[in-house]
Order: structure tokens, then C-alpha cells, then sequence
């Protein structure tokens, strides 16, 4: 597999700018976000070197959260507070992530992105639900004004909050992952809030794409000052998935999208034992 | 609005203040929007540009060289802009975009000033200290 892909750069850009669209659709759709399968894309298909792809990605990251935060936050479903509060954490991560990615082997960098594809995988097979609201109330719950309430069926449905230093440092983890592969890691983020603190999952999911976009601004300043932004490569990448986002966003209520996850959770799946043996092989 | 949580409600009555969670989530949603729009429009006029200059050459991603100086710094970035160079008008829309969460966390903590909320003002600029760090830090 040692061909190399030779095309103009007009044939590359809207090659790139389709595959983004269809990546930011796709992860819009699935709740899974674009960078997932952005990274993957780029360095299996389009032979990027695999840094380029991960500045490119968490700067499409970025469009994508703060567009769709937009929406999300006016509905009154995301956690302003729970998420300036968890930022502490995955910002800590991202730069800690963003400083580890610069001194790692792209090979091993290839190997831990495949990992994570695989554990993105599991995560969407199973189904998710909100958790039983078992266990003793965090007094810091209060304390932190985390409790909140959100819209269901038209009335204001109030939650606490739970497990909150097992969820900042499960948050720290993501947001390490973050800065270290260029993606939001909302699966993780997600993880933290819904299965460990115990956060309604509507409430988990808004609020972590609204973190999304802190947490790799925190990295992407130290991508940037060393070289992993490539315009070229940036301005397809972010127009397409910000576009695809916006159109899956908008598509979200039509679409059969229990049919389309169970497809996303195998092209990720097979994405994640080819970046694994890529890495293996060293062939990223 | 007859649906405000219990808690927040309380919190926001005793502080006698018309500033609350509600307004600054509102705001904070149109800043986003406002940001994003920005950016994409500085990214899509130099792509178009960037197109325009460079479309017939050979697309290579596939060894990794770091970006020239002009790119990765902002005084560099500035002189580049003033040269009109198209890769330098995308990365303005790059940083304009990187911007755009920072300034919601300021945001945020002039919001939680307002509702003399400390805590959480110190909690907004922890966020914000550390989002500083990594968009100065160079080398």
C-alpha cells in the first residue's frame, strides 16, 4: 500500500470538503460527533500525515461544538454551571493531552486513536438510558449549584448531581484524549456525566457538546504554534463538517437513526482495527 | 418563566438581581453563533483565495513539515495579512474560531459577577487561566 495519491489541489480540497460533509452528518446523526471518523479519513483515504489531521479535526471540532451549542443552550437543556465546573478539568487535560501528542510517535498516537474508535463502538452498541437516580446526594451538589432542572413533555423536570470527583476525573481523561488526538471525545464526556454522576442523559449530551468547544481551544493554541494547522487542509475540513453538522442537526428528527448508528458503529469499528494495525505496522 | 428549577430560583431570589442563568444562556448562545459565522466567513473568503492561487498544484500531506513561522505566530500571521496572503486569512478565521469559547468563558465569568456568584467567577477564570497558557505557550 505504497501508492501515492497524486491530485491537484482543487481535486484534493473538495474531495476533502465532501468527506468532511459526510463526517459531520454522519456524527450530527449519531451523536458521535465528526472527529471520530474525520482523523481516520484523512490519514487511511487521503495518506495525510497524521498530525495534519488531528489540528484539522479539533479545529472542525470546535465550529461544530460552538454551532450546535448555540441551539442547545437557548432550549434550556445544557448545564451552564456543570459545565464551566467540569471545564476545570478538561482543560487541565486537553493541554496536558496537547503536550503529549507532540512529544508521542505517530505510530502510537495511530494505535491509542484506534483504541478509542473501538471503545467509541462498544459505547454506542449499548443502549442508553438514563440511570436510576440511586445513591447518597452529593452535599456539594448544592453547594456547587449543579442541580438544575430541564424541560420534559413541556415541564421543568429538577436533577441532582452525583459521584462528582469520580465525573472531574473522568472528565480529566477526556479531555487528555481530546488534546492528544484532535477529537471532542464527547463518548467519554458523555460517559462521565450520565453513567457516573448520574446526570439526565438529554442534559449529558447538550452540556457536553457545549464543553466540547472549550476543551480544544485549550489545545489548539499549542497545535497552532507548532505547526499542526495547516490552512489548506483547515478550511475544507471546517466548512464541510460544520456544514454536515448543521444539515444533521436539522435532519435529526426525520432521520431512522437507530439503522444509521448500528451502520456508524461498524464503519468506526472497522476504522479502529485498520488505525490499530496501521500503527502496528507503522505505516501512519 | 413559570419553568425555573427550585434551586435556581431560590439562589436568584436572594440576590436581588435581574441578571440570571436564563439571560446568560441566551446571550452566550448568540455570542457562539456570532463567533462561528465570523470565522467562517474570514475561512471561506481565503479558501476561495487560497483556490484561486494555488489550485493546479500537487496536494501533499503526506510528509509532515511544520508550518513556516508566519503561520504559527501572530506577529508573523499579522505581516502576512498585510501582505494579503490567502493561507494567512483562513489562519485569522482559524484563530477567530479558537477565540470564540474563549470569549463565552469570559463571558460567563462577567455573568456569574453580576449574579455575585464568587465561586463561580473563580471557576470561570481557572478556565480561562488555563485556556491562556495554552494559546501563549509557545515552543
Amino acid at each position: 500500500m505504497t501508492y501515492s495519491l497524486r491530485m491537484s489541489v482543487l481535486v484534493f480540497t473538495l474531495l476533502v470538503f465532501i468527506g468532511s460533509f459526510v463526517a459531520g452528518l454522519l456524527g450530527a446523526l449519531t451523536g458521535l460527533g465528526g472527529g471520530v471518523v474525520l482523523v481516520p479519513l484523512l490519514t487511511l483515504v487521503f495518506h495525510v500525515d497524521l498530525r495534519y489531521a488531528i489540528g484539522a479535526s479539533l479545529i472542525s471540532v470546535i465550529a461544530t461544538s460552538s454551532g450546535a451549542a448555540a441551539a442547545y443552550v437557548r432550549e434550556g437543556f445544557s448545564n451552564v454551571r456543570i459545565g464551566m465546573f467540569l471545564e476545570v478539568a478538561t482543560t487541565f487535560g486537553a493541554v496536558f493531552g496537547a503536550f503529549l501528542a507532540t512529544r508521542t510517535p505517530t505510530r502510537w498516537l495511530a494505535i491509542v486513536f484506534g483504541v478509542v474508535l473501538l471503545y467509541s463502538a462498544y459505547l454506542s452498541w449499548r443502549q442508553k438510558g438514563d440511570a436510576p437516580p440511586g445513591g447518597p446526594v452529593n452535599p456539594w451538589s448544592d453547594r456547587l449549584r449543579m442541580s438544575g432542572s430541564f424541560p420534559v413533555n413541556g415541564k421543568e423536570q429538577s436533577y441532582t448531581v452525583h459521584h462528582i470527583s469520580g465525573g472531574f476525573a473522568t472528565m480529566f481523561g477526556a479531555g487528555t484524549l481530546s488534546g492528544l488526538l484532535g477529537i471532542g471525545s464527547g463518548a467519554v464526556k458523555v460517559l462521565a456525566m450520565d453513567k457516573v454522576m448520574r446526570i439526565p442523559f438529554k442534559v449529558s449530551t447538550t452540556t457536553s457538546n457545549f464543553m466540547i468547544g472549550v476543551t480544544a481551544a485549550a489545545s489548539a493554541g499549542i497545535y497552532l504554534h507548532r505547526g499542526y494547522i495547516d490552512p489548506g487542509l483547515a478550511f475544507p475540513v471546517m466548512l464541510g463538517v460544520l456544514a454536515g453538522s448543521l444539515l444533521g442537526a436539522k435532519l435529526l428528527a426525520k432521520a431512522r437513526v437507530s439503522m444509521l448508528r448500528t451502520v456508524f458503529t461498524w464503519v468506526i469499528l472497522a476504522l479502529g482495527v485498520e488505525m490499530i494495525v496501521n500503527g502496528w505496522l507503522g505505516k501512519v | 418563566m413559570a419553568g425555573e428549577g427550585m434551586s435556581r430560583e431560590a439562589a436568584n431570589a436572594s440576590r436581588s438581581s435581574t441578571f440570571d442563568d436564563q439571560r446568560m444562556e441566551s446571550i452566550m448562545g448568540r455570542l457562539l453563533q456570532v463567533g462561528v459565522l465570523l470565522s467562517s466567513a474570514c475561512v471561506l473568503v481565503g479558501g476561495v483565495l487560497y483556490l484561486r492561487a494555488h489550485a493546479g498544484g500537487v496536494a501533499n500531506y503526506r510528509v509532515f513539515a511544520s508550518e513556516p513561522a508566519n503561520l504559527r505566530t501572530l506577529k508573523g500571521l499579522m505581516v502576512s495579512l498585510c501582505a494579503g496572503r490567502p493561507s494567512a486569512i483562513i489562519q485569522l478565521g482559524v484563530l477567530l474560531l479558537i477565540a470564540t469559547p474563549i470569549a463565552r468563558v469570559v463571558f460567563a465569568a462577567f455573568s456569574f459577577a453580576m449574579e455575585r456568584d464568587r465561586l463561580y467567577v473563580a471557576i470561570s477564570l481557572t478556565v480561562l487561566a488555563v485556556l491562556i497558557f495554552g494559546l501563549v505557550h509557545s515552543s
